[in-house]
């Protein structure tokens, strides 16, 4: 087992410094990694401010941990020298939220293909370098001849999002890392792109980390899922296994909120959860960041933060009403994640819903 | 919910935007009615024409964007044919409109109850002091907010709390109706149930009429009764959401519901092939679709498909179902639809 990259036990503070006392708690203790054997597709599903953004940016080295370290192929990301650095940008690709906003509106959609083939040399001709962006092109479902040689202004926002998932494969990574990809792009287009994003795992055996606050999306493109809600991970496990019966009350919420597109499925919110307990505040920094809102919220959330509990195969929730499970060290979500073979719960289809989060008033099931 | 008369109909109506290559027709002969207390959807792709509509209900269109023909009628006053200053009185006390990103249209210098002051004065309804706090304390209430909101400014509150300041605005007037424009767009799925909560315990209790436009059509199957789906500036369904949903006629909204994403089938992704088309000088005179369409056939390239209506108050418009036996037809995209 040859690990690529590796977040382990990093917490990320931001603030603090000698003007600014009050500090930020961005990510908690939070412990992941991607095997050069096993290609996975991770989603990482949170709320804006749940540290989905902190955990890009430490995976690519555009921020130091404060606690914890990252490490490509076991060196710490921060201390590469130049070889090694080079190797991690071929290695590790972004492609990121905004398809508008990453091209530069005065040269043509090729420039964003070539400039990559030219700086790691890839090519040994002018043909050659056009081959390959030609074959990833393809790859991702677009015809080059509609695509190159226009600008970005010409392209519509879906077919710029996968040029953008061509160029992300035209390095051949062994990981790439994608924030929120569909979500400035219109519904019609967000399957084909989520299809070329498929592709990148199962024809080129490449690893995505999907970060998005979409659990449909992830869902169905996804082998494994992390919940973060505040920084901390709520929830882990294989996708097949959280999503359709969530354990902790935030992933409850989360599933319960989502709109289905299916008039018979009512749309509980936050009725799925009920009133907050109340009744508890925290006394030190330690405690679950969900207690104010979670209706089972007990003395002992507020006084220590749950560790992960280990409640079945291939999953683990953060939640003191799993007390009874196994408790995890901080990095025990890496050996959950790997203990369910994802391929095999994939081909699964047609999974139900707890019932509880979706009813039909209709249908008795 | 107690559905009464028909309170707004737009009827042909076309919006375009005159530029020097030509007009964009963003919004190309759209009819549609709305009654008391309804809850309309219009779903649609970027650049299909559904916030238009909604600018050109309001009477906001501005140049090089022009309303080339048709009617609005609001409780029997055609909106397009009144002078600015009649438009204005009509705008929040009858007709309100929560506009895309509306929660970024709040003054950042201005505490809360000053932009109420400020929306209220405007349209005619001075208030002061003691009678103004009041006012604005129930509002507030009304959406789910304490009335110390008032006196904060729009940077102390979250997404979601400023977007239901802007329905209190909206509601200040008891409209007949409420255009919500994408009202819950870049606010978190948890966050965004609240807010179409709110929308929709206020609609009830004023008996007002929502139209809602957005992109998500699980949203819409979740909070609307009836639901237009707009393509290239052309509205080509429109019928009780239930229907839309579970016998959708147009090739396109079949295609649409097909690629979205479930909860139950996984790892089947059906995008559209194709893009829609551009709307610069287009000729209208077929089916927009017919590029992207699988039952593309040669008369959808040359003549415009007729709205029909093929059950109560569901109809599309799709050469397909203008055939002599058509509710067979139906029946082929219904099970078309299924497979």
């Amino acid at each position: 087992m040859t690990t690529i990259l590796e977040a382990r036990d990093v917490t990320k503070i931001f603030g603090g410094g000698m003007f600014d006392k009050t500090q930020t708690i961005a990510l908690e203790r939070f412990s992941f990694s991607v095997d050069a054997d096993r290609p996975t597709v991770t989603a990482i599903v949170g709320e804006s401010g749940s540290g989905k953004t902190t955990i890009v940016r430490l995976l690519l080295g555009l921020t130091s941990p404060t606690e914890g370290q990252v490490l490509y192929q076991g060196r710490d990301l921060q201390q590469l020298n130049r070889s090694e650095r080079k190797e991690f940008l071929s290695d590790v690709q972004a492609i990121f939220q905004d398809p508008f906003e990453v091209y530069n509106p005065f040269y043509k959609v090729d420039h964003v293909l070539e400039s990559p083939i030219d700086n790691f040399k890839m090519a040994k001709s002018k043909e050659h370098r056009r081959q390959l962006i030609v074959d990833a092109l393809e790859a991702v479902g677009l015809r080059p001849d509609e695509t190159l040689g226009r600008y970005p202004h010409q392209l519509s926002g879906g077919q710029r999002q996968r040029i953008m998932v061509a160029r992300a494969l035209l390095l051949r990574p062994k990981v790439i890392i994608a924030d929120e990809p569909v979500s400035m792009v219109d519904a019609s287009l967000r399957a084909t792109i989520l299809e070329s994003l498929l592709v990148l795992k199962r024809d080129f055996g490449i690893s995505l980390i999907y970060i998005t606050h979409d659990l449909t999306t992830a869902f169905h493109i996804s082998s494994d899922i992390i919940v973060l809600y505040r920084g901390s991970v709520t929830e882990g496990g294989n996708a097949g296994l959280v999503v359709p019966k969530p354990e902790h009350p935030y992933t409850r919420l989360l599933v319960g909120s989502i709109p289905m597109a299916d008039p018979d499925l009512p749309w509980l919110g936050e009725r799925v959860l009920g009133t907050p307990a109340g009744g508890v505040a925290p006394t030190g920094t330690s405690f679950c960041r969900f207690y104010d809102r979670c209706p089972h919220a007990m003395q002992e959330c507020v006084e220590a933060a749950p560790p992960l509990f280990h409640t079945s195969h291939g999953r683990a929730t953060s939640c003191y009403l799993y007390r009874d499970a196994p408790a995890l060290p901080p990095d025990g979500l890496i050996q959950v994640l790997s203990e369910v073979d994802s391929d095999q719960q994939l081909s699964q289809n047609g999974l139900h819903l707890d019932p509880s989060l979706v009813r039909s008033p209709s249908s008795p099931s | 919910m107690a559905q009464g008369n028909e309170i707004l109909r737009v009827d042909n109506l076309s919006v375009y935007y005159h530029t020097p290559e030509g007009p964009v027709k963003a919004v190309e002969r759209v009819s549609f009615t709305l009654n008391e207390g309804e809850r309309l959807g219009l779903v649609g792709e970027s650049g299909s024409g559904k916030s238009t509509i909604a600018l050109a209900l309001m009477r906001m269109i501005r140049p090089p964007g022009r309303p080339e023909s048709g009617q609005v009628i609001l409780d029997g006053v055609d909106l397009l044919s009144l002078n600015e200053e009649s438009m204005r009185k009509v705008r929040l006390a009858h007709l309100a409109l929560v506009a895309q990103g509306a929660m970024n249209s709040l003054n950042p210098v201005k505490r809360i109850k000053e932009q109420f002051r400020y929306s209220l004065r405007d349209h005619g309804q001075e208030m002061k002091g003691a009678e103004l706090e009041a006012f604005i304390a129930q509002l507030l209430q009304r959406v789910g907010l304490q009335p110390a909101v008032a006196n904060m400014f729009p940077h102390e509150l979250s997404g979601g709390m400023k977007q239901r300041v802007c329905i209190a605005i909206a509601i200040s007037l008891n409209p007949q109706v409420i255009i919500a424009d994408e009202p819950t767009s870049a606010l978190d799925v948890v966050v965004q149930w609240q807010v179409i909560e709110t929308l929709r315990k206020v609609q009830e209790e004023l008996g007002a009429a929502v139209i809602q436009i957005g992109h998500d059509m699980g949203l819409m199957a979740q909070s609307v009764e009836k639901l237009g789906v707009m393509y290239a500036g052309k509205l080509i369904e429109i019928g009780p959401t239930e229907d839309v949903f579970k016998n959708p006629l147009h090739p396109y909204t079949q295609m649409l519901i097909e690629s979205l994403p479930t909860l139950e089938n996984r790892e089947s992704l059906h995008g559209i092939p194709g893009l829609p088309p551009s709307l610069l000088n287009r000729d209208t005179n077929d089916c927009p679709f017919h590029p992207r369409c699988p039952h593309a056939m040669d008369r959808c390239k040359v003549q415009e498909p007729r709205m029909l209506e093929i059950q109560p108050g569901h109809m599309a418009a799709c050469h397909l179902l203008d055939m002599p036996d058509n509710q067979a037809i139906a029946g082929d995209l219904q099970q078309s639809a299924a497979d």
